[in-house]
């Protein structure tokens, strides 16, 4: 019998889709993923978490909520540091005990903790082997991913790359966490009404992480928030070739909250700042972000 | 020759410690940062992010008071979660402000190492030496330890204490005395003597009475006047309080205990789930065990590691009925509505501890 894993599309979901997708299938597991996100998510969401929780946070419980009677397992994560000396945020530190308390239901997870050396890898590899796969189909199956997902990684870089050198259009960055900018109710959104504005939009974790040290300590020397990082850099290498940058965040973001206040005082070019919560006006929005657009088209006009 | 002005952020009563360690290391003046007021609240929350836990703003207007009280050198600390981070962005913040001031941390990211802290106390005092460093580092980590002890020895008298005042008036003096250390064996002296004094304070315990537990995050767990001096509100109504959260376990015991704690907490727990998370379901399975009355949760607004622990200490406590309040302490908390609920909260125990 095949195993029916679901995989929430929410948080993590965008940094690790090719990866997880590709290495379930390779162990031939059946993969059940949630739907967008809608009001409804979140309405289900809210109720399994506090009500001071991140937004991206209830949308991910809602995920869960969706999947509770679709599949074998749900598919969750502890990820407490990515690199050596660094964190991400706390929310990821207690995922797993989260939701393993808050739904009777069972849950396969991985658990990366490069501080306690848990590397990618062996993470990966003890989650394969909970599962009853033996070791060097999981092991291959593994590294089968890796490179898909690096490949795929590689391909869109490449592209945004090519639409910053040959486009004539407008540009824009939209810089937060990737659970933030592809989500359907947060950040999707805002890329639909630019692109029908007209303008190309950049997203900022396209965008090769082996330049990130350098790039964003001219930002910040001393963050050690790893995706917060990863957003630093790519506003710092980004910020010439842009004409403006939206910074989506999600309220009450933790390490956003610094992190944010560190860039707003760094950039140079026009930079807003949207803060999503659960009591969104899709109408103050669009306001927002066409006086934002007033702003740009006056400046390439001097 | 003194010309430069150190000063830090209040924390609690930490403060006397610390300027110890600093006047006798470095060659500056000392000069504490004024008593924490609700302007200094304003201050803070004026010029932070908005969205940032509430520590930050208290050290913001620390160091904006500080700056204006003629302080040329400020210090700042470091550690888990979001902590770690305060100094580079607080810097920042000052700097465009238009202050002129150093700006040392203590602590590396979030990564205590005596070689860091020893190289920031070498630039700012040339002619310290590793000696004298370490000396008095350790005489100072003593008195951080003696004082924690002394006030685990007060918290459950203070509530039944005949004159309250005596307490506090005897702490003061205390901490003053610490001030004057020499060495190990007159700080080992003060200790003692303050202790016995202590101890015959007139109390009058009853022998039914209530014990509530403090947990939750360490500013608001530590710093009196951020949660609008709970501690001394529940001595008001006569209940022993336990707190599990001060110095000396943040410094030492939470390495040494965390093992420990993971193993008794694993029904929950598989995980720390950072900062003093999983400490805290930890914490409420104790308080549970001894037969606490009631709990009390405290944290700022936001924070995300008792986020996370909440649902959690919420399902421990549920598991076993055990009454638990939650405040989240923000810049616009009204300090009535912290003192409505936990009269509501009072009576709620009282009436489950007679059987109503």
């Amino acid at each position: 019998m095949r195993l029916k894993i679901g995989i929430p599309k929410a948080l993590l979901y965008y940094q690790y889709k090719d990866l997880l997708t590709r290495f379930f299938e390779n162990l031939d597991c059946d993969i059940v993923i949630s739907p967008n996100t809608t009001k409804e998510t979140l309405e289900q969401g809210k109720k399994f978490v506090l009500d001071e929780a991140c937004l991206s946070m209830k949308i991910y419980m809602g995920h869960v909520f969706y999947l509770l009677d679709k599949c074998d397992y749900i598919l969750t994560y502890r990820v407490a540091s990515v690199k050596k000396n660094e964190k991400v945020c706390t929310n990821f530190m207690a995922l797993y005990d989260l939701c393993r308390n808050s739904f009777d239901k069972r849950f396969v997870y991985f658990n990366i903790d490069v501080d306690k050396k848990e590397s990618q890898e062996f993470a990966f590899l003890s989650m394969g082997l909970s599962l009853g796969f033996p070791y060097r189909k999981v092991k291959s199956a593994y590294k089968d991913a890796l490179n898909y997902q690096n490949l795929i990684k590689n391909r869109e870089i490449s592209k945004q790359k090519m639409i910053l050198g040959s486009s004539k259009r407008r540009k824009i960055l939209l810089a937060g966490h990737p659970y933030n900018l592809y989500d359907s109710f947060i950040g999707k959104e805002i890329s639909h009404y630019l692109e029908k504005e007209n303008i190309d939009v950049l997203y900022s974790d396209l965008y090769d992480t082996k330049y990130t040290d350098t790039d964003s300590s001219y930002i910040s020397p001393k963050n050690y928030f790893t995706y917060n990082k990863d957003i630093m850099g790519c506003i710092h290498s980004l910020e010439s070739e842009v004409d403006g940058i939206i910074l989506i965040t999600t309220f009450p973001c933790g390490p956003d909250s610094l992190c944010n206040e560190m860039i707003t005082r760094y950039v140079k070019i026009p930079l807003i700042t949207l803060t999503f919560d659960e009591l969104n006006s899709d109408t103050g929005l669009l306001t927002r972000l066409e006086s934002f657009l007033d702003i740009l088209e006056e400046r390439s006009k001097n | 020759m003194k010309e430069e002005v150190i000063s830090f952020p209040h924390l609690a009563s930490y403060c006397t410690p610390i300027s110890f360690f600093l006047r006798n290391t470095t060659n500056h003046e000392i000069r504490e940062a004024p008593k924490i007021t609700k302007n200094t609240l304003l201050l803070g929350s004026k010029y932070a992010p908005d969205t940032v836990c509430i520590p930050f703003k208290y050290n913001l207007g620390n160091y904006i008071e500080a700056l204006e009280n003629g302080a040329t050198i400020l210090m700042q600390a470091g550690g888990g979660c979001r902590y770690g981070y305060y100094a580079e962005v607080q810097e920042k913040i000052l700097r465009d402000l238009g202050y002129q001031f150093k700006f040392f941390s203590l602590v590396d990211g979030d990564h205590f190492t005596i070689s860091h802290t020893f190289k920031v106390m070498k630039e700012l005092s040339p002619t310290l030496s590793f000696f004298r460093f370490s000396y008095f580092g350790l005489l100072t980590i003593l008195m951080i330890i003696y004082m924690d002890k002394i006030d685990a020895l007060i918290r459950p008298r203070i509530g039944f204490a005949l004159n309250p005042n005596e307490f506090k008036s005897l702490r003061e003096r205390m901490l003053e005395d610490f001030s004057h250390t020499k060495g190990f064996f007159s700080l080992t002296r003060t200790y003692r003597k303050y202790k016995s004094l202590f101890l015959h304070l007139p109390i009058n315990k009853p022998e039914k009475h209530l014990r509530i537990g403090i947990i939750g995050e360490l500013y608001t767990a530590m710093e009196p006047f951020s949660t609008f001096f709970l501690e001394e509100e529940l001595a008001k109504m006569n209940i022993e309080v336990k707190r599990f959260t001060n110095l000396t376990y943040l410094l030492f015991l939470k390495k040494w205990q965390t093992k420990r704690m993971l193993r008794r907490a694993r029904k929950y727990c598989t995980y720390t789930l950072g900062a003093d998370g999983m400490d805290n379901v930890y914490r409420a399975m104790e308080l549970i065990d001894q037969g606490f009355d009631g709990i009390i949760h405290t944290k700022p607004f936001g924070c995300t590691p008792e986020i996370g622990a909440i649902p959690i200490i919420d399902k421990v406590c549920k598991s076993s009925d055990m009454p638990i309040i939650y405040f989240s302490f923000d810049s616009s908390t009204s300090d009535t509505g912290i003192k409505t609920r936990l009269e509501a909260f009072y009576d709620m125990i009282v009436n489950k501890k007679r059987g109503i």
